[in-house]
């Protein structure tokens, strides 16, 4: 336990601490008046009353956790799952110091409250930045072995036995004599106890539960088409509504003739927003067809001329601005002027789209006195201060029962669609889902950045870097997203990661960063962020270094991956798990890559043939992965294969443009993703390890393009500095 | 009026006749299983059976559906012993990550499977090429299908 909740325990009143320890459920379901549905934590968890607030502290206990009479144990999940299978593994670790088994564990959407929820590397209540097992895996496993230690005491005192004569085990309480007590009969006794101080968590060799390969929680559901996403969920009197945004941003409404559109069978309404006209129909197909019906005039404000040449252009005359030093060591103008020989290099990121699967949807419902939410978010606290600006409700009046999402990828970090959905919502008095069409979504989306970065770098006689100059242009997200998040002198902690920290040693150093928001275009997280942007441009040039210096690729990361040794094992194994060392026939390549992200260590391997056409033929694609001890070695593996290859087919195929200041692309036709007869089989290999959890949701993502260009270049001679590598004319064979 | 047999029942539903199959499904039958994503029949997720056949339900208008034709949906397609082999082979491979696409992509598994009975590597790639699935479970699909395939 912490200090802070320990000391805070023993401050608490008895009902004070009934609560905070959640462990009789009963404590903290409290009968208030529910405006909405009286259905779910969330609602409740709104409509306290202030005697009767649940938790009113960052205890992680009872923030996290709580047992029913009927010895149900429910974990509230500060993290949406979307696919990771974050809460089949934050069950695993609650099972683990509980004693009890997988299917004994539910799980509940965590409401908005930064207070408890908030993550504690992120800064705020989030599921991103693949920070969820790392920010919970103490917290949550404290928590459980808290309760477990609870219920023995309460065990025990029942018997008059020590509590070292007790143990517990699956769900109960064993005593002298074998008698037993379901965790269940002993709630009650156990909420009256004071949370214990010291709570040792189990040593890695006693896991029962951690590390083995169980199957997650949400997939039968999702097989058999019982799962509800947010798109499926179904409220009495509930109608569908649609929307058409100005194609550009900062655009606006001038008039709508709906004439048309209201005279659709099925069409009940339409809704006029600053910048956008819902239609609201009984179905989708009634507001599909009302939309189209809809003859709007905009104005398309002043980003109306600007295509994507202009914004290139504007990122390109950036270089000329100082900027923010990022990272500085030595004397790199000396070290340059000095060396061997000079290189340099300029690579180019384009703006990419999410294209979740599920696209926007938010179900709402505005009254005079409050407003509810059901919706798939990453952000709890943001859609709801979103939805209470946009429905003109103070933040406590606003209920989100968070969901499964359908793909989120970053998007869902973004409450953009939520407040539209508010915003509609507060024109009629019934609940309407919002759901977006694929062309809105792909056209009003908030983009990966389009990065441009250049490098110089000088070698010494035996080709080892000696001066490493690296400039980064590109729009600042934390910017837009969290400006308080950054300093005066613009610099962005995402858009210079893994570049500001090289793990390569890399003696006179010099990194800058020179923020260049883009007009027309608005930039947010996409998977893999940072380290996705600076894995691809380092492990490039690395590897042009590596080839300059006329040595292996491996073996010249090896030499200067020195100072860390779980990066030098991944290269290791990657490379023998790829046979690097045989030589393939002309026409074949290998390339690679190699870092720390997210707090794990990754290495890389793709080997392909590319044919007289230009067909890329993907024949093996090893992921090596060292992210410190695995809750449930399947997800990692899934993450692996499933992050690899969602960075595969950005790299292969996608970039989004700009024309008359919107977006060119609108559905799956003319923005492609990676299909079945594209896609390579992943290998992956992870090595054990008893470090602290790292990320792995996001890492396999940030390391896929710098090992595809790597293995286009060793096959074919010729280097991509520029994302797509479908630009130059590759494709996949 | 219009009478559609969804999974061996008749449902009469007054409807557009332009109105696709999918709407139909989600929005006046609460059928939610199938699910839409592009509504251009590029990603699949929309993958239903008629008469046994893989169709896209985005892009077939229900007046299209003859009287009689069976539609099948994700809802009932373990009820027959090839589609619970299959729902059974995405839990035993671990398919599933958000889950949003595998409707469809255990739907066009099916069919394929139905056609071909022993798909290896080719029948998949052209069985299973018109789903999208943007968590790309991709190797774990193809893993699936073969064990059900090469059983």
């Amino acid at each position: 336990m912490t200090k802070n909740v320990s000391a805070h325990a023993v401050s608490l009143s008895r009902r004070k601490l009934l609560q905070a320890s959640g462990i009789a459920a009963g404590g903290l379901l409290l009968a208030t008046a529910l405006p909405f549905s009286r259905r779910s934590y969330a609602e409740q968890y709104v409509n306290k009353g202030p005697e009767d607030a649940p938790l009113d502290t960052p205890t992680a206990l009872g923030a996290f956790l709580r047992i029913g009479h009927d010895g149900q144990v429910t974990l509230i999940s500060p993290k949406i799952e979307m696919g990771q299978g974050v809460q089949t593994g934050f069950a695993m670790m609650v099972a683990e110091e509980l004693n009890v088994t997988l299917d004994q564990v539910r799980v509940q959407e965590a409401p908005p409250d930064e207070k408890l929820y908030g993550d504690k590397l992120l800064g705020f209540q989030a599921t991103g930045g693949s920070s969820s097992t790392r920010s919970n895996w103490q917290p949550l496993r404290e928590a459980a072995a808290a309760a477990r230690l609870m219920l023995i005491q309460a065990a025990a005192n029942q018997w008059g036995v020590s509590p070292e004569e007790c143990r517990a085990e699956n769900g109960k309480v064993i005593g002298p004599g074998n008698r037993e007590l379901v965790y269940g009969a002993l709630v009650d006794a156990a909420a009256k106890l004071p949370v214990p101080e010291n709570v040792p968590l189990k040593k890695p060799e006693d896991y029962k539960v951690i590390g083995q390969p169980l199957r997650r929680l949400d997939t039968p559901g999702k097989v058999n088409g019982s799962a509800k996403f947010t798109i499926d969920l179904q409220l009495p009197g509930m109608k569908i509504a649609t929307v058409n945004a100005c194609p550009v941003v900062g655009g606006t409404l001038v008039s709508v003739d709906d004439s048309r559109a209201r005279a659709v069978p099925g069409v009940r309404d339409v809704v006029k927003l600053d910048n956008a006209v819902a239609v609201i129909g009984d179905h989708m197909w009634a507001a599909l067809k009302g939309l189209k019906a809809l003859e709007i005039q905009w104005d398309m404000g002043p980003n109306a001329g600007i295509d994507s040449a202009q914004i290139e252009r504007a990122l390109h005359a950036a270089f000329d601005r100082e900027g923010a030093i990022a990272a500085e060591a030595g004397d790199i103008n000396k070290a340059i002027a000095g060396a061997s020989s000079k290189i340099e290099a300029e690579y180019e990121m384009p703006f990419l789209a999410h294209a979740t699967l599920e696209p926007m949807t938010c179900v709402a419902q505005v009254r005079e006195d409050a407003c509810e939410l059901w919706v798939g978010t990453q952000v709890p606290v943001m859609a709801q201060q979103a939805a209470a600006k946009a429905a003109g409700l103070p933040p406590e009046k606003v209920i989100v029962n968070n969901q499964l999402i359908g793909g989120g990828f970053g998007r869902r970090l973004e409450a953009d669609f939520i407040a539209q959905a508010a915003a509609i919502a507060k024109h009629v008095d019934y609940p309407i889902k919002l759901v977006w069409t694929r062309e809105e979504d792909t056209a009003h989306d908030l983009y990966r950045p389009h990065y441009i970065d250049r490098f110089s770098a000088g070698l010494d006689a035996n080709g080892m870097p000696v001066g490493w100059s690296h400039t980064i242009v590109g729009a600042s997200v934390m910017a837009r997203f969290a400006p308080a998040a950054v300093p005066p002198n613009g610099l962005d902690a995402d858009a210079v990661e893994v570049s500001n920290k090289p793990i390569y040693k890399l003696p006179n150093l010099k990194v800058r960063y020179v923020p260049e928001a883009p007009k027309a275009i608005l930039n947010s997280w996409w998977r893999g962020v940072g380290p996705l942007h600076g894995a691809y441009v380092m492990e490039s040039f690395i590897d042009e270094l590596a080839y300059a210096a006329k040595q292996d690729p491996v073996d010249y990361r090896m030499k200067l991956l020195g100072d860390h040794p779980r990066a030098q094992a991944v290269l290791k194994l990657a490379a023998e798990k790829a046979n690097w060392s045989q030589k393939l026939p002309t026409g074949h390549g290998r390339g690679v890559a190699v870092q720390e992200v997210f707090g794990s260590y990754l290495a890389t391997v793709v080997e392909m043939q590319v044919d007289a056409q230009n067909g890329i033929h993907i024949t093996r694609l090893i992921c090596v992965a060292d992210c410190g001890e695995v809750t449930n070695p399947t997800s990692v593996h899934s993450q692996l294969e499933g992050g690899t290859m969602f960075g595969l087919s950005a790299a292969l195929y996608n970039e989004i443009t700009i024309k008359d200041g919107h977006v060119e692309q609108s559905n799956f036709h003319d923005y492609r993703q990676l299909r079945m007869s594209d896609a390579p089989p992943v290998e992956t290999h992870i090595i054990p390890s008893h470090e602290v959890p790292g990320g792995i949701g996001e890492a396999g993502t940030a390391m896929i393009a710098p090992a595809l260009v790597n293995a286009l270049y060793a096959a074919t001679g010729k280097r991509i500095r520029r994302l797509p590598v479908a630009r130059a004319g590759y494709h996949v064979a | 009026m219009l009478t559609l047999n969804i999974n061996g029942a008749d449902h009469q539903v007054d409807v557009p006749d332009d109105m696709p199959l999918l709407w139909v499904l989600r929005d006046v039958l609460g059928m939610t299983g199938t699910k839409y994503g592009c509504g251009i029949a590029q990603c699949g997720a929309c993958t239903v059976h008629l008469d046994g056949t893989a169709v896209r339900a985005c892009v077939l208008p229900v007046s299209n559906i003859a009287q009689g034709q069976k539609i099948v949906t994700i809802e009932a397609v373990g009820k027959s012993d090839l589609g619970k082999k299959v729902q059974d082979a995405w839990l035993e491979h671990e398919v599933v990550q958000c889950g949003y696409c595998q409707s469809g992509q255990i739907m066009s598994a099916v069919a394929l499977l139905t056609q071909h009975p022993d798909a290896g590597d080719a029948e998949i790639d052209a069985g299973m090429s018109g789903n999208v699935c943007r968590c790309c479970t991709y190797t774990r699909i193809r893993g699936a299908i073969k064990s059900v395939s090469q059983a």
